[in-house]
């Protein structure tokens, strides 16, 4: 298995940037990771190998933010949700592609892969958005 | 597996004095000067303690390193109060920095390695712009999955909050009243950052910080110091007539990021630091007679009724509500004003709630007093609930 990507957060943005939406999974006991960790937390085995998501899932919880950190400033105000996906896992994201005024608990979603922002500072990972289906 | 401490309401260990700065805008001061003036009011109001001779080790709570570049907080805030050579440790748990200072001063005692020792924390933070700021505190979260994608630290209790909501039909209008309600303690309290009552209405018309949150919903980005004296049970007369005991500890944590947890509507680990607090203490939610507990949002506050077993999961809006958990009410919560008018220096949070106690459980409370208060509790938060430390005192 040495030639498998690493299970790393580095790894899990390359793999956002190709299109694809990556998680861990344990071979052992068989549960799924995401973000992928090297350690398997549930039974701490260290055999774990990459798998596909679902990149369709149901919104749970959101936000509007306002006041936004420096380098998102000129995006705000914008909506960061918590969606999971139809496996079970979860996972936040900012959400586009609708009117802030339309976003609702339980509405479907889906993932929508971003550009890599472009800067000579680490890290240099794109970013993934949720947008409806 | 676990230490045997069955301790069945026992003393742990005796608060023997205490110390706190002015909350606020703190202008021209830096964090140490800051300190200084907290451990003096402790040292003061402990004539019988020898500073240099007695405080065998200082452990303080201190977020970031950003505001002021200054890190190494340990060994600077032991040498400007006074306390040089004596081991001087650090601790970081985002807004629960002092909260787990507290917890390593009752370990540093109840292992015998010191007699007596001052824990404390220290923030100083409106220098910053508030982009600053906002990006300093997002530390306390995740930062590949949440911060990457524009999470701020108001925007975390604001996914709770709209979840809480949605579950229990929590409304906007009883979050604003954990703001009116504060405000009024805080204009009790005359070291508070902002001493002035609040209107429902002007809460409520607040402009957005993170929907649903709002200006009046959040924490204030103050400046601020505290510090508590620790000993022995057995040593605390040796040093006043009047110790608080510390009767229960807990603390816990959990997943760094929000979105890995089962519910958004409770902390996992405020309720596992409150039922080892509540064990130790061989104490019940019923025989809590007041509570400082982490309001750095409105809906923290409603939350943290519920965690602590104050009232049933969903019922926290009504319980603010009700009005008891105001100053002349059931069980008056936040009498200092809380986080939200007494102020939020991150690192000095935790123990500036156990200050709060300590001056109700020795009748100093002045305006503010809880009349016959024995058995109080504080609530400490970092970051969306990583980490939460709950401690129980009680009237030495």
């Amino acid at each position: 298995m040495s030639e498998q990507p690493p299970l790393t957060v580095e790894q899990f943005y390359k793999y956002i940037l190709q299109g694809k939406l990556m998680g861990g999974k344990c071979k052992k006991c068989g549960k799924v990771h995401l973000p992928p960790r090297p350690l398997c937390d549930n039974c701490f085995s260290k055999e774990l190998e990459w798998t596909e998501i679902p990149q369709k899932g149901k919104l749970l919880t959101y936000t509007i933010i306002h006041v936004a950190p420096t380098q998102f400033q000129g995006m705000a105000p914008y909506a960061v949700g918590i969606v999971q996906l139809e496996n079970w896992v979860q996972i936040p994201g900012m959400i586009r592609g609708v009117a802030l005024e339309q976003i609702k608990i339980g509405m479907p979603l889906t993932i929508d892969f971003g550009e890599c922002v472009s800067t000579q500072q680490w890290p240099q990972w794109p970013r993934y958005y949720f947008k409806p289906v | 597996m676990e230490g045997e401490f069955n301790l069945k309401g026992d003393p742990l260990v005796s608060i023997v004095s205490a110390g706190l700065s002015k909350f606020g805008k703190l202008e021209g001061l830096y964090a140490r000067e800051i300190f200084a003036e907290a451990a003096k009011e402790a040292f003061d109001r402990c004539p019988k303690l020898d500073p240099k001779e007695d405080v065998r080790a200082l452990f303080v709570g201190h977020m970031g390193e950003s505001y002021e570049h200054q890190g190494h907080t340990g060994a600077t805030m032991a040498d400007w109060a006074g306390l040089l050579h004596i081991p001087a440790t650090r601790t970081e748990a985002a807004c629960a920095s002092s909260g787990v200072a507290l917890r390593a001063g009752i370990y540093a005692v109840l292992s015998g390695l010191c007699d007596v020792v001052m824990v404390g924390g220290v923030e100083k933070m409106t220098h910053r712009t508030t982009p600053e700021v906002t990006e300093y505190l997002a530390m306390a979260s995740d930062y590949p999955f949440e911060q990457w994608h524009g999470i701020t630290f108001p925007g975390l209790f604001a996914l709770m909050a709209t979840a809480h909501m949605h579950e229990y039909g929590t409304t906007e209008r009883q979050l604003a009243m954990v703001a009116v309600k504060n405000h009024h303690h805080g204009s009790l309290n005359p070291k508070a950052h902002m001493q002035k009552e609040i209107a429902l209405e002007n809460a409520l018309s607040s402009r957005a910080i993170a929907w649903p949150l709002k200006l009046f919903d959040c924490s204030l980005i103050t400046d601020g110091a505290s510090c508590l004296i620790l000993t022995k049970p057995e040593l605390a007369k040796k040093f006043t007539d009047t110790p608080v005991h510390i009767v229960g500890s807990g603390q816990a944590s959990d997943t760094i990021g929000l979105y890995e947890r089962e519910v958004f509507t409770s902390l996992a680990a405020a309720k596992l630091a409150a039922k080892k607090a509540y064990e130790m203490a061989d104490a019940k939610p019923e025989d809590i007679d007041l509570a400082e507990v982490h309001d750095c949002f409105t809906i923290a506050e409603i939350i943290a009724y519920e965690d602590l077993g104050f009232c049933n999961p969903g019922e926290g809006g009504k319980l603010v509500e009700s009005g008891e958990t105001k100053l002349e009410g059931r069980l008056p919560v936040n009498t200092s004003g809380g986080l939200k008018a007494k102020g939020h220096p991150v690192g000095a949070t935790g123990t500036a709630q156990a200050y709060e106690m300590y001056l109700q459980l020795t009748g100093q409370a002045d305006r503010r007093q809880v009349e016959n208060a024995e058995t109080g509790l504080t609530h400490n938060v970092g970051g969306s609930g990583a980490t939460a430390t709950v401690h129980i005192y009680r009237r030495g």
